[in-house]
């Protein structure tokens, strides 16, 4: 897939600015149900992406996916690094050169199983595959417009763990109590995606 | 060069992970490659796939080296930095589930008699909760 280099910088940008805005309502998410750092974690991790945004705003947008996904891995510090890690990792190496739609799709199948495997988890555990999984749904049917669709499909997928009782992750430790809670991790995959189609969109 | 399986802690609090290895040290010895590591990078509580690379290396041993955890986010960092090992190490270090501090001593007291990776692993897991 092919973006216009300046395109491809304001999409990483953005991403990682609005994870980054939201650092205090992730830790807030994350202190009811986890440990309080998943925010602070996402933001040392984006803030490492900043820091190398003009390297990877020159490389070919798998190359720099890849390595967006690096970069959360060595500086995330929690779980989520290896796992959204693995999610750009994966969707870097699966996106073919010249991707429409349907290969976009494809890639982020890819991308997904690779959050699956790394977090040994699946749909419904109360973790940010709720949100992804619903947003690759969208990403494949050709019947909606994406553009609409997939930022409120994932705000509501983020908003539909609230009522979840958690069965992977530190929150599944609260059993019953996790539920009331939305996951901090579908929260942060659900300002991704909007992040990114808002930038598609020409709104950032 | 020590032959016997190495044993690495990996804790989110370096206090923790230090104070595992002390235990380690006195109750076992120094039979056993040992290394910890603890903190999120750039400080604070939290694991460092670059620390935990670093320290398997630390406690390499040809026999393999046994991974001990204590929450999530050390698990899933230490199985991301275990498959960025080169082929040749991948297969010979295993994250065990089993309690940091305890899982620690007893792999380490297995680890020191010369058993094989397997058994190191199978000691430190007869402690995981049923």
């Amino acid at each position: 897939m092919e973006l216009d280099l300046e395109l491809q910088r304001r999409l990483i940008r953005t991403v990682a600015e609005r994870v980054i805005a939201h650092t205090d309502e992730l830790v807030a998410l994350d202190r009811a149900i986890g440990d309080g750092d998943h925010g602070l974690n996402m933001k040392r991790g984006f803030e490492a992406v900043l820091a190398d945004l003009d390297k990877f705003a020159a490389m070919p947008l798998g190359e720099a996916l890849k390595g967006v996904g690096m970069a959360l891995v060595m500086k995330v510090g929690g779980a989520s690094g290896p796992l959204y890690g693995s999610l750009f990792m994966a969707l870097g190496k699966a996106l073919p050169e010249q991707a429409g739609r349907a290969g976009l799709a494809q890639a982020f199948a890819a991308a997904v199983e690779a959050v699956k495997a790394r977090g040994k988890s699946d749909v419904g555990q109360k973790t940010m595959i709720d949100v992804l999984v619903p947003a690759l749904a969208v990403l494949q049917d050709t019947a909606v417009d994406l553009p609409e669709r997939l930022c409120s499909a994932a705000q509501q997928a983020a908003t539909a763990t609230i009522p979840v009782r958690a069965l992977r992750g530190r929150a599944s430790f609260l059993g019953e109590r996790s539920v009331g809670h939305m996951d901090p991790g579908a929260r942060s995959a659900s300002l991704m995606i909007c992040a990114v189609m808002d930038v598609m969109e020409g709104r950032a | 060069m020590n032959s016997n399986v190495g044993i690495v802690i990996v804790s989110h609090s370096p206090d923790v992970a230090r104070g595992a290895a002390d235990m380690v040290r006195q109750m076992v010895g120094d039979d056993v490659p040992l290394a910890w590591c603890g903190g999120a990078p750039g400080g604070g509580l939290g694991t460092n796939v670059e620390e935990i690379l670093a320290a398997i290396n630390r406690a390499w041993s040809e026999a393999g080296v046994a991974v001990l955890v204590d929450l999530g986010g050390a698990e899933t960092n230490s199985e991301m930095a275990i498959e960025m090992l080169p082929d040749r190490q991948q297969n010979r270090v295993v994250v065990c589930n089993a309690p940091i501090v305890e899982g620690a001593v007893m792999a380490a007291t297995e680890a020191s008699a010369g058993s094989s990776l397997e058994d190191v692993r199978r000691t430190a897991e007869e402690l995981k909760p049923a």
